[in-house]
């Protein structure tokens, strides 16, 4: 028990020298460390409780997606049943409970009407299923509801897809490091660090950047528009007036067929319209190009509409084509807004609707006060534990106290390592673990004054004391870390963070508390053969 | 050099003996805390009835009634306000604004702090949260499995390792931890945040650690005096792992100590719970599940002896 080879001793000063080394880079402060080179090295990110900053959880709308998804296959269904030398006339379309149901006017034709729907379905998921069933019912109708597997992946498609583009539009807002994570299914995290308004970053990330172009349709009175309603082929769009932002908008009728979509651009950026105004500049890949000039070529004199997300921006007056594949939206922007929205169409649309559902904001002088009075805290109690351990075992309290220390640089190395987070709940596990850690050695030790006055031996009370107590650490440090693993999985924020530390803290304290004060007791015994130890 | 000591040698103590009274102040402590949580119910935060909080950190502590009236006034729902750590620091709770487009609770937040700002000048805000309906009710759902599933999973855990009264006694005394530090809490009203689900837990952790230690000296004293009555065991045992006990506990209330006057208000919440629960966690160690283990019927194991030995020997065939 007490037999230390030289090499295993070498190897436990070299792990903790390492440690020590480890930890060194995420002591010290950002300029200094980026001064010395060292920036390349782990360290330990701060949380957003001490560094300040934003936290923003959203969800996808998947109702919304739903919606989507069901629209899209009933204009697919509808071109498809038209497609080909055979057309099959189909009637009575519904999308009620999220299915969607049509009449096949010729009962011969039903089979193939069948065939077709199903090709427009797609394999989901690993197991083979298509995204939509497709089933006959009253050997009339011809019902598609979406499969579990295809909701789920088209789900998990759009938020892949709505992750890159949230970090598209916040990478082109210039904030550091920003943290953009997908969480579970339908959740993105965003964590900003040092913002501290995040009004303009919820602006940008909660639009949904739908920009669409459709023609006007210049025979409706706008009368009738105003309850909503608009004549079939067309839809009523909202035309706000940007000078009354109050005031209810009023609607124009605008043909369902869209000319062009925010997927025809190539690029939007701010510019200025011939008034001096912000305007926003856009720009067509090829194809767009071509639909533009083609669209501007037809329909000279009308007016088109340009859309975003559902209301209209402006409806411009075609007064000659446009073949240069440029375009340009005026409205009333600012120089903020336009940019904002140049981005937003830059970065893509987003395939589903984003809702905020938590959003925290640290101040910086809590975070850096925090800090301060964690680091205060944490060294009031190091030394009140080291002074108090001393007084009670004397040269074994100073070995543990050696322990507790180095233990603190170690826990702060692997947190470095795994890139872990510190928080505030943080620095509180650090102090529980300082108090957990010195645990170790008070059953170790008191083991020893037992087995002294039971009238053993030095060494043999040594080895029995270790031998003794490691058991009891062991099996306290099992059922620590069962209540650490617990808080790690289900916890959030705060919760998580203090687990962390927690957790790395019962592996690191178990061979800082007890491996190494081990050996260091081991060597002194043999050294000095005591015949009397103090304890 | 003279070290301390803190429990004299061979202290003897009769726990077990106490026990009935114990158990009395158990029952009257347990049952305290249990009306206090359902009559006055906790203090809970954001994190777990959804909202909008808004901590503000006044030049001079305001009159509460007039920062009040000041939030009134500006019809956002009805506020609860409640300090923070000292009397200058108010956190402000609102309910989410009825509006539910994107800029509604950002609108609802620039209106209070511009109010507070125009009638206390130099007013800092430390914090804002909102949190939806939604994601408070996972937050609640996600705390009381975490406690639940820590606490049945170590029961379980002392129940496999040792004999089943080890597994009642622990969870009951757990049990009565947790209640007792959540009584704390709706006596003082204190913020009940996600950050005490941590206090929480950190406390079954420590109570049980506690616990196992008391048990594992236990269980190695059956096996050692197998003819000893089992009164007389426990309190041996309670009395061995006695200088362990107070020197850890008060080690560990010296760490929470300094934290709890240096570590700044964020934290006090959550020290001040720590602290209680390590005390409770003690007593509970001492008084209640050893003495539980009577109570349950365990017996020496008399049966299955393996080599004979004597006392002196036992405790190196252990392990």
């Amino acid at each position: 028990m007490l037999d230390f080879p030289r090499w295993k001793v070498i190897w436990i000063w070299l792990l903790l020298l390492a440690g020590v080394a480890m930890a060194i880079p995420s002591l010290m402060p950002d300029r200094i460390a980026s001064q010395l080179h060292l920036a390349g090295l782990p360290r330990i990110n701060l949380g957003l409780d001490l560094s300040g900053g934003s936290h923003l959880l959203l969800e996808a709308d998947t109702a919304d997606l739903a919606k989507q998804n069901l629209q899209k296959m009933e204009d697919t269904i509808r071109t498809e049943m038209r497609r080909g030398d055979t057309k099959i006339a189909i009637g009575d379309i519904s999308t009620t409970n999220g299915q969607l149901s049509f009449f096949v006017r010729d009962v011969t034709q039903l089979d193939a009407a069948v065939e077709r729907a199903r090709a427009q379905t797609q394999a989901a998921g690993l197991t083979g299923q298509r995204d939509w069933s497709v089933s006959v019912v009253d050997s009339t109708r011809i019902v598609m509801t979406p499969t579990q597997a295809g909701i789920d992946a088209s789900i998990d498609d759009a938020m892949k897809t709505a992750t890159e583009v949230v970090r598209k539009r916040i990478d082109a807002l210039g904030t550091k490091e920003p943290t953009i994570v997908r969480e579970g299914k339908t959740r993105i995290l965003v964590e900003v660090p040092g913002l501290q308004h995040p009004d303009q970053l919820k602006a940008l990330i909660g639009k949904t950047a739908k920009l669409e172009f459709k023609m006007v349709d210049m025979n409706v009175d706008s009368t009738t528009l105003t309850a909503g309603h608009a004549p079939p082929g067309d839809e009523a769009a909202p035309y706000p007036d940007a000078s009354q932002p109050n005031a209810p908008p009023r609607f124009i009728a605008v043909n369902r067929r869209v000319i062009l979509s925010g997927d025809d651009l190539d690029t939007a950026s701010l510019g200025k319209d011939e008034n001096g105004q912000p305007a926003v500049e856009l720009k067509f890949n090829a194809s767009g190009g071509k639909k533009f000039a083609r669209a501007t070529q037809e329909n000279a004199g009308k007016q088109f509409a340009m859309l975003l997300d559902g209301s209209v921006l402006s409806a411009p007056r075609i007064d000659e084509p446009i073949l240069g594949g440029n375009a340009q939206i005026h409205g009333s922007f600012t120089t903020d807004s336009a940019n904002q929205l140049a981005i937003a169409l830059r970065s893509g649309k987003l395939p589903v609707a984003l809702k905020f559902i938590e959003e925290r904001t640290v101040g910086p002088q809590l975070g850096a006060a925090s800090i301060h009075a964690g680091v205060i805290a944490s060294v009031i109690a190091s030394v009140a534990v080291i002074v108090f351990m001393l007084v009670t075992y004397g040269r074994f309290g100073a070995y543990a106290n050696l322990a507790v220390v180095l233990n603190i640089f170690v826990i702060l190395a692997v947190m470095a390592i795994l890139n872990a987070t510190l928080t505030l709940p943080g620095i509180a596990g650090f102090v529980l673990t300082i108090g957990t850690a010195v645990d170790a050695n008070v059953l170790i030790n008191e083991r020893i004054r037992e087995e002294r006055r039971r009238g053993r031996g030095i060494v043999q009370s040594v080895e029995l004391g270790y031998k003794e107590a490691s058991r009891t650490i062991f099996e306290a440090n099992t059922v620590h870390a069962i209540s650490g693993l617990i808080m790690l999985v289900l916890g959030s924020g705060p919760v998580k963070g203090f687990a962390v530390v927690l957790l790395i803290g019962i592996c690191t304290s178990v061979f800082t508390a007890v491996t190494f004060t081990r050996m260091l007791t081991a060597g002194w015994i043999k050294r000095n053969r005591p015949t009397e130890i103090h304890i | 050099m003279r070290l301390l000591k803190l429990i004299p040698d061979n202290t003897n103590i009769g726990f077990v003996r106490l026990r009935a009274w114990a158990f009395g102040l158990t029952a009257i402590l347990t049952i305290a805390a249990a009306v206090l949580v359902g009559v006055r119910g906790l203090n809970l935060g954001v994190d777990f009835v959804g909202g909008v909080m808004i901590e503000a950190h006044f030049r001079a502590p305001p009159s509460e009634n007039a920062l009040r009236s000041d939030i009134d006034a500006l019809h956002v729902g009805e506020a609860s306000l409640s300090t923070f750590g000292d009397a200058s620091t108010y956190s402000i709770r609102l309910p989410l604004p009825q509006a539910t487009d994107e800029g509604a609770t950002n609108r609802l937040v620039k209106s209070v702090q511009g109010a507070l700002t125009a009638k206390y000048p130099g007013v800092v805000f430390n914090r804002a949260e909102t949190v939806s309906g939604k994601v408070s009710g996972e937050l609640i759902k996600n705390g009381l499995l975490a406690v639940f599933l820590a606490v049945t999973g170590i029961a379980v855990f002392s129940w496999i390792r040792y004999e089943w009264q080890f597994g009642v006694s622990t969870f009951v005394a757990i049990f009565h931890d947790v209640l007792v530090t959540l009584g704390f809490f709706a006596l003082t009203r204190l913020e009940f945040d996600l950050n005490i689900v941590a206090a929480v837990l950190t406390i079954i952790g420590y109570s049980i650690n506690d616990k196992i230690v008391i048990d594992d000296r236990i269980r190695e004293n059956m096996r050692k005096y197998r003819q000893m009555d089992m009164r007389a065991l426990i309190d041996l045992s309670v009395n061995e792992t006695l200088p362990r006990t107070v020197m850890t506990s008060l080690t560990i209330l010296l760490a929470l100590g300094a934290l709890l006057i240096f570590g700044g208000p964020v934290l006090r919440g959550f020290t001040a719970a720590m602290m209680l629960g390590v005390v409770v966690g003690t007593y509970s160690s001492i008084y209640v599940s050893s003495s539980l283990l009577i109570s349950l019927g365990l017996k020496p194991q008399l049966e299955a002896p393996k080599r004979k030995s004597g006392p002196a020997e036992g405790a190196e065939r252990i392990g």
